[in-house]
């Protein structure tokens, strides 16, 4: 039920829940170091193929979201405002799917464009 | 009886699920507890996220559809500092000072609210600092990249000619981004020192008085300037 042990609340508190310790702090900004490190790490040690990629997004997602967290104190913000800022970014993953459909087609319309002027254009370039 | 359940239940914001569902049906405002500034500065936010996602969506667009090899990024940002080429060694400098003014942006955030002048004063002077640094590298490479490298937003001599376009396009935006947020560091570092959030002193601009909320908010922005390069980093410089 209800905390009704805490009686009326004011609405406005944001001073109070802002004094965070500030050893969550360090650990997150030490944590992005390491993590940044890691990454980096992938292309020093040239970490290639499907392993490559994934670490790269694995490291990435995990910075994001501590930042994202932490520094941007969402996870003390209320459900209202947090859905408002996290879902809507969920539709750029449309535009990826369409710009890969798209790079797609425009590969293989080049490929045939640059293939004809290869194999039928060269051979006879006086043509015309 | 039930109106003074209904009295005291708009009076308490209830948590989880509940609370997104009161807060979204509730009269006048959504965001509770919110002050109005910090709800601006994320609806800006995520407007900017729109922004940088269409331009990486349309990097990964070019990119796949590009016929010519794409330039290896770890060879193009390497850097010999006497010995053998360092691979994307500036790109990771960067990353590390971006992450330390990220840092300190957060501990100015918490201090500001502690009410602790001095240290919030140093704290974004700081930021400031390493942004600016950020920027400076960024010209850096981007003199190099123009000037040694020959790199043309029509073209390059390592491949692909969209290679150009994004780099100068992507990190073009994100260094304005950074500059911006670096001009608005010093700007509030200057407002701290003066005690112009201590005393409410109306803004030049906005005449509203000073806060130190306003150090949040422009906290968010340098963290999502930051966030922003995460992805950068990861899909331009990694890739």
């Amino acid at each position: 039920m209800d905390h009704t042990a805490e009686g009326h609340e004011p609405v406005v508190r944001e001073e109070e829940a802002i004094q965070h310790p500030l050893g969550v702090y360090f650990k997150i900004w030490i944590l992005l170091f390491v993590l940044s490190a890691m990454s980096y790490a992938v292309d020093y040690y040239q970490v290639q193929g499907y392993m490559r990629w994934f670490l790269i997004l694995f490291f990435m997602v995990l910075k994001a979201g501590l930042i994202i967290a932490v520094f941007m104190h969402m996870v003390w913000e209320r459900l209202a405002m947090v859905y408002f800022i996290l879902l809507p970014p969920v539709l750029l993953l449309t535009l990826v799917a369409i710009g890969s459909l798209e790079a797609d087609w425009t590969f293989f319309q080049r490929g045939v464009y640059f293939l004809k002027e290869l194999i039928i254009v060269a051979p006879t370039a006086p043509h015309h | 009886m039930s109106t003074e359940t209904m009295a005291s239940d708009s009076l308490e914001l209830k948590p989880g699920m509940a609370g997104f569902f009161d807060d979204w049906s509730s009269d006048q405002r959504a965001f509770k507890g919110v002050p109005w500034g910090k709800a601006m500065m994320w609806i800006f936010l995520v407007s900017d996220t729109f922004i940088f996602g269409c331009f990486l969506a349309s990097y990964m667009t070019v990119r796949m559809s590009a016929l010519e090899p794409w330039p290896s990024a770890s060879e193009v940002f390497a850097l010999s500092f006497g010995g053998a080429p360092i691979p994307l060694i500036l790109i990771a400098i960067m990353t590390f000072v971006l992450i330390t003014s990220s840092g300190t942006m957060a501990l100015a955030v918490n201090y500001g609210y502690r009410k602790n002048k001095w240290v919030t004063f140093w704290l974004l002077f700081a930021t400031a600092l390493l942004g600016a640094t950020f920027v400076g590298m960024q010209v850096f490479e981007w003199s190099k990249l123009i000037l040694e490298e020959g790199v043309r937003p029509w073209g390059n001599p390592m491949g692909a000619a969209q290679f150009g376009s994004v780099f100068f396009m992507v990190t073009g935006f994100h260094g304005f981004h950074v500059s911006i947020g670096v001009i608005f560091l010093f700007i509030f570092s200057y407002k701290v020192a003066r005690g112009h959030l201590d005393n409410q002193t109306p803004g030049w601009f906005t005449k509203r008085g000073g806060n130190y909320e306003e150090i949040e908010i422009l906290g968010l922005y340098w963290h999502f300037v930051d966030l922003v390069w995460v992805f950068i980093f990861a899909f331009f410089y990694l890739w």
